[in-house]
């Protein structure tokens, strides 16, 4: 049985209460927006692409949420930049999960992966795969 | 002060007919049951008759002439009567089993609503209003063009009853109110905004979700058309809940389901319907469900629905006298010292309700966390979410401490 108490160690205090690319960018290439909606959790991305047009060249995002799905906004936002928009589809997650470095309970699975799953279909739908107009991990 | 003693007494007593509150949770930590306004728990009499009817006499009603069917067709039929009494209904014919307070909220919106209402109407709802009727009556005025308006609710969390009176007109063909506020603990005036719709010739439902399980309910003496209630937050099973509806409405009404056991003939041309309240429950109904849902209405009589709601009270009360310790802890709803039911919402500034509801669970501490289906009356509020912990008549004092000191935890770590 993990303990809950157990998830909110410094890193993840330290992001939710400092969050790393809070903000938006002006003229992103792609903006996208994701909610819990039994949680009330909401989060907007913004990423801008490198010219190659694969290359996540700078990310924020804004929006409000509990400390987990904050913070997992602050830290993934910080991983993906300078990644492709393949390994950006790579992710899974437990990679969410690991950058976190907690043991999250069950119930709060949903708030660590929003922000993946924002970033990955506002990638889709701005390459054209999906359809969509809210990502929901509700 | 006798009163107070006497039901202390008793809170020890009523726990002792539910095991469940035994149970530990997490790493061996005694349960602190606060989410009785999502479920309440079920006594033991109550479980006793799901598995006496399943033992003894499980058999289709209305069907059969052998014994078994006698017997549960009898005992499924006076469970109406019991509940009809419960809530003051004048008989059977004007109670009517539903799933749930959401599944009576639709049978009126499908079987009155859609009949009823076109262009120029309008509908009058509260904006503290349970999704349950929030969405089905939206919905509803969708489909027939009737408008939808919201009586407001004031920094007390009390609906404005002079707004009331403005938006209630003579457009209005139904008001449909909560009773009492699953997040507020407001107990909404049902008996005024009964007398404001029929002064317009309207309508009005009660949605009583959160009242029937926690203090004395008489449909007549509040005047409403329809009311609705569940089982499952009032010591009774889950799948079973309850519509309240005048019998010369009903009578008029068309049904809401159609198939066997709501029909009184049949032929290739046409159908005839059954006499009520059978006309309003088309298949096999919740046989065990509906019996052992009048023996949750015997258990909480036997208690006393005013001592539960004076139970409720003081424990609201005395949770809000210790959250004014926190200066940074928000309270929603009527003011300490109004009257309130025993759910109470806060926040914790800087404290997502999740991250609360997450670690008060080390604590043992059973909440719910989020918009508690209420997300438009959130948006009055300002908040996403919040926390609510709501009290039933097998809870303590000594849990409310035990709910401070998983906040202080709380605040702690967000310190």
């Amino acid at each position: 049985m993990v303990s809950g108490s157990d998830m909110y160690r410094q890193q993840i205090l330290d992001h939710y209460r400092n969050p790393r690319n809070y903000g938006e960018i002006s003229n992103p290439t792609y903006t996208h927006v994701g909610e819990n909606t039994s949680c009330g959790d909401e989060i907007t991305v913004d990423v801008q692409l490198a010219d190659d047009g694969e290359t996540i060249e700078d990310v924020a995002f804004r929006g409000e949420g509990c400390a987990i799905s904050q913070a997992a906004a602050s830290l993934l936002t910080d991983e993906v930049r300078g990644m492709t928009l393949g390994d950006l589809y790579e992710l899974d997650r437990d990679d969410v999960l690991d950058l976190l470095g907690v043991e999250v309970t069950p119930m709060r699975i949903k708030c660590a992966v929003l922000i993946e799953k924002v970033l990955q279909d506002g990638a889709k739908i701005y390459e054209g795969e999906i359809e969509l107009d809210t990502t929901s991990t509700e | 002060m006798e009163a107070r003693e006497s039901a202390a007494l008793d809170v020890q007593r009523f726990r002792e007919d539910f095991p469940i509150l035994e149970r530990t949770v997490g790493e061996d930590v005694p349960l602190v049951y606060f989410d009785n306004a999502a479920t309440t728990q079920t006594p033991e009499p109550v479980v006793d008759a799901i598995v006496d009817y399943y033992h003894r006499y499980n058999a289709n009603v209305h069907r059969g002439i052998h014994q078994l069917s006698q017997e549960a067709s009898e005992a499924y039929e006076a469970a109406h009567d019991r509940l009809a009494g419960f809530v003051g209904a004048d008989g059977r014919e004007e109670m009517v089993f539903t799933k749930n307070t959401t599944e009576s909220e639709n049978l009126v919106a499908y079987a009155w609503g859609l009949n009823e209402l076109g262009p120029g109407d309008a509908i009058v709802l509260t904006e503290m209003e349970h999704h349950s009727s929030f969405v089905t009556w939206q919905q509803i005025g969708k489909r027939t063009g009737a408008e939808v308006r919201f009586i407001q609710v004031d920094d007390d969390g009390r609906l404005d009853m002079e707004h009331a009176a403005e938006i209630v007109d003579d457009d209005v063909e139904m008001v449909s109110a909560v009773h009492v506020s699953n997040v507020l603990g407001t107990v909404n005036p049902m008996r005024d905004l009964a007398d404001l719709a029929h002064d317009h010739d309207a309508l009005i439902f009660g949605d009583g979700a959160q009242a029937v399980p926690n203090r004395p309910v008489d449909v007549k003496a509040l005047d409403v058309d329809f009311y609705a209630f569940s089982g499952h937050k009032m010591c009774g099973p889950t799948g079973i809940g309850g519509l309240y509806g005048r019998e010369e409405i009903l009578r008029d009404m068309e049904p809401f389901l159609y198939g066997g056991d709501m029909i009184e003939k049949v032929s290739f041309e046409e159908t005839r319907w059954n006499e009520l309240p059978w006309k309003y429950e088309a298949g096999t109904p919740l046989v065990e469900q509906g019996i052992a849902l009048a023996v949750a209405a015997d258990y909480l009589d036997d208690i006393g629905l005013d001592r539960i709601r004076r139970h409720e009270f003081e424990l609201s009360q005395y949770a809000m006298e210790r959250l004014a310790e926190f200066d940074d802890v928000d309270v929603y709803g009527p003011p300490l010292g109004a009257e309130r039911s025993g759910v109470l919402a806060f926040n914790a500034e800087g404290i997502h309700a999740h991250d609360m509801s997450t670690i008060l669970n080390d604590h043992g501490v059973a909440i719910r966390a989020g918009d508690h289906c209420t997300q438009p009356l959130h948006d009055v509020m300002g908040e996403a979410a919040s926390a609510r912990a709501s009290f039933y008549l097998y809870n303590t004092r000594d849990e409310v401490d035990t709910l401070i000191e998983g906040i202080e935890h709380a605040r702690e770590i967000f310190a």
